[in-house]
């Protein structure tokens, strides 16, 4: 920590006696360092690639083989448990015929938020021109793939017979059967595979330029291949830079309205029912700032450990950390004031059923489950007031870790509460796991950790164009908004200011 | 392993390292009436493709062009198998009504939108994929994708010829104004 802070002091040292470094701070003498710079250590863009790319070109240690190999044992447990889930039947979960939905749902709603913040940062922030996105979207992105392949999972199996998941599609068949159009579950269909595919083009469109990067820097023959093949013969013209820099802010223009709507219809799943404590109207927007609180956890828990193991300091920064604990702090105030709504409204709707079930789930067989999801959301995120603690990156890496503990537990209360006591007594039930839902569950976070560790290793893992043409100094003198603060203009095109004079006073 | 021969003139390359100048160059190659040019760099430069004097991309169009079909694809797709192939009553709900169909209808819009949009930006418009560039051989333009920015003046320009293009990007500014012939591959 300590190093690190006087690491900036440096810089801005620097910055003053030598105007025209790459130093985070504007070039122009009068200006005072207001801003911490995005990128320490007085980087050019040189350097930028060498640190980059040299993270996909070194060899592997055997620490990453080692992490690896963990993950994939890990991941292996999850699949077996899977394949045996597949052989016997669902009927190896602990459900039964009251709670129909357990783990399976909770980890599909848990992997599908922890995607959402992916999308937030790689369009949202980009189109509110928050500069600092760049060191983080790329990695974000691929959690967000990630995170969908393993909600995938639980929602593909949960179905009984995955063989026959292709039924959840419309196509014409000999019984001349349809999909149900009005049930949510059927929306659930398109917007989560809706979901998957842009962020998918949105990721692949991002890597396109760093790969043509790391390609011509590739010294074995398989590496050159590979990244030949992937960056498509991207040379960095500017005829296709003019097209691909709108399809980028279409594309973010595309995802932004998309992650809202995303966990919205995975809400619909349950709020569309008539069941008391889902059928409500706060849940679209109260399941999106849930999904960005835990997103936003799951990119710090994964950043802070990438940015330790591949010595990233100077591009993941105290200010990105910072940032995000804000965010954090920010979504889980929002999800708090959305508990407190809902218990609100139950009083005052007057509904007896609704009163029994919010009594219920604070007090009944499933408090412990209630409690832990209050501790870890609502009161734990209250230390990010503590600027202190938001700079401290054990503190960070702790509470990120703590949050998504927290808002699992938030979909299992939401969903087991309101089953295990609906409107039948004769029906009430409680539902435990049995091992093979848990060994599943487990085994998602070796998938993920597996791909996130390939990607990290072989691929670039923070997005080398878009950071570079936030450098000061990277774009022509008229573009530099920095005295602005933080609303730069890169990746944004027919934003051209007559540049005559500012080129004539250059040369 | 093979070996490379040299063949007719292609272009004439040219270096930068500063984005105001290579802007002005840019708007100098323009002025000077090439058509055929482009400037390779590591990331967007803003403002570079006006300078050269690029027209609108026409993606706009083609995204709405995307948009429109996966709205009207929705909407068909919800109607005709709902209320008109296969009539279905399920809790006596409406066989079709634009208020349940409206995920698909958001859903399918942004999906073919998305896949038009990187399908005609790399496809078409970008004419990528294409796994070989003529230009490749040479350092300055693969340094384009690290921190140089590299002007290529094409050979099949009606106003090219490799005096007037060497003397016009040694006039603009350009380090390493160099002649680059054709790489022929021999055994």
């Amino acid at each position: 920590m300590a190093m690190e802070a006087k690491e900036q002091v440096a810089t801005a040292t620097a910055g003053h006696t030598n105007g025209a470094a790459l130093n985070g701070y504007h070039d122009s003498p009068s200006a005072k360092p207001v801003r911490e710079p995005l990128v320490l250590g007085n980087k050019t863009i040189h350097q930028i690639t060498e640190d980059i790319c040299g993270v996909a070109e070194q060899k592997a240690t055997p620490k990453f083989w080692a992490a690896l190999l963990a993950s994939m044992l890990v991941a292996g447990a999850g699949i077996g448990a899977l394949a045996y889930t597949i052989a016997v039947g669902i009927g190896v979960w602990g459900l039964n015929n009251t709670i129909g939905w357990g783990w399976d749902i909770t980890n599909f709603v848990f992997w599908v938020g922890i995607g959402h913040a992916g999308t937030l940062i790689s369009a949202v922030l980009f189109l509110f021109r928050q500069k600092w996105r760049t060191a983080i979207n790329r990695s974000a992105e691929a959690m967000t793939i990630f995170a969908v392949i393993n909600a995938a999972v639980f929602v593909l199996t949960h179905t009984g017979r995955p063989w026959l998941d292709y039924w959840l599609l419309p196509y014409p068949n000999q019984m001349k059967m349809w999909v149900n159009f009005r049930s949510p579950l059927e929306w659930d269909v398109f917007a989560v595979s809706t979901y998957f595919t842009i962020s998918l083009l949105f990721w692949f469109t991002g890597l396109v330029p760093d790969l043509a990067s790391l390609r011509n820097r590739a010294k074995s023959k398989i590496a050159k291949a590979g990244y030949t093949i992937f960056s498509l013969g991207w040379t960095g013209s500017t005829r296709s830079w003019h097209h691909y820099e709108f399809a980028y802010m279409i594309f973010a223009g595309l995802s932004t309205p998309l992650v809202l709507s995303v966990h919205s219809i995975v809400s619909f799943d349950f709020a569309v029912s008539i069941l008391p404590g889902w059928h409500t109207t706060i849940f679209p927007p109260y399941f999106v700032a849930g999904a960005i609180f835990s997103g936003f956890a799951m990119v710090l828990t994964l950043m802070l450990v990438a940015r330790e193991i591949l010595d990233l300091h100077d591009y993941i920064t105290l200010k990105h950390i910072d940032n995000m604990n804000k965010i954090i702090l920010a979504t889980g105030m929002i999800v708090g004031y959305a508990y407190a709504m809902e218990f609100f409204i139950a009083w005052y709707s007057g509904n007896p059923y609704e009163r029994f079930v919010f009594i219920n789930r604070a007090t009944g067989d499933y408090a412990w489950s209630y409690w832990m999801m209050m501790t870890c959301n609502v009161f734990s995120p209250q230390f990010f007031w503590s600027a202190k603690l938001r700079r401290n990156v054990w503190f960070t890496f702790g509470l990120s870790i703590v949050v998504n503990i927290g808002m699992w537990f938030e979909r299992f209360t939401i969903i087991s509460t309101s089953l295990h006591h609906g409107y039948l007594p004769s029906s009430w039930h409680y539902y435990t796991p049995t091992w093979v839902e848990i060994t599943i569950f487990v085994g998602t976070f070796g998938l993920f950790m597996t791909f996130f560790l390939l990607f990290a290793k072989y691929l670039p893992i923070i997005a080398l164009g878009e950071i570079k043409s936030i450098m000061p100094g990277a774009q022509p003198s008229h573009h530099h908004h920095d005295d602005h603060g933080e609303h730069g203009d890169y990746y944004q095109s027919g934003h051209y200011v007559d540049n005559e004079d500012a080129v004539k006073k250059h040369n | 392993m093979s070996t490379l021969a040299q063949g007719n003139v292609i272009a004439v390359m040219g270096d930068f390292k500063d984005p105001n100048k290579v802007t002005a160059a840019a708007k100098g190659i323009h002025e000077a009436g090439f058509t055929k040019f482009d400037i390779h760099t590591p990331y967007p430069v803003h403002g570079l493709e006006k300078a050269m004097g690029m027209p609108k991309t026409s993606l706009p169009k083609f995204a709405l062009a995307g948009a429109l079909f996966g709205l009207a694809s929705a909407f068909a797709l919800q109607w005709w198998t709902g209320a008109y192939e296969y009539k279905l009553n399920i809790g006596g709900k409406p066989l079709f009504a634009p208020q349940f169909g409206t995920p698909v209808f958001f859903e399918l819009t942004v999906l073919c939108t998305g896949l038009t949009v990187f399908f005609t930006m790399f496809g078409y418009l970008c004419r990528l994929p294409n796994w070989h560039s003529k230009y490749q051989y040479d350092a300055g333009f693969q340094a384009a994708t690290d921190d140089n920015f590299c002007v290529v003046l094409e050979a099949d320009d009606p106003r090219f010829t490799t005096e007037t293009a060497q003397a016009l990007l040694a006039k603009l500014g350009a380090a390493d104004v160099r002649v680059v012939h054709e790489a022929i591959e021999q055994d």
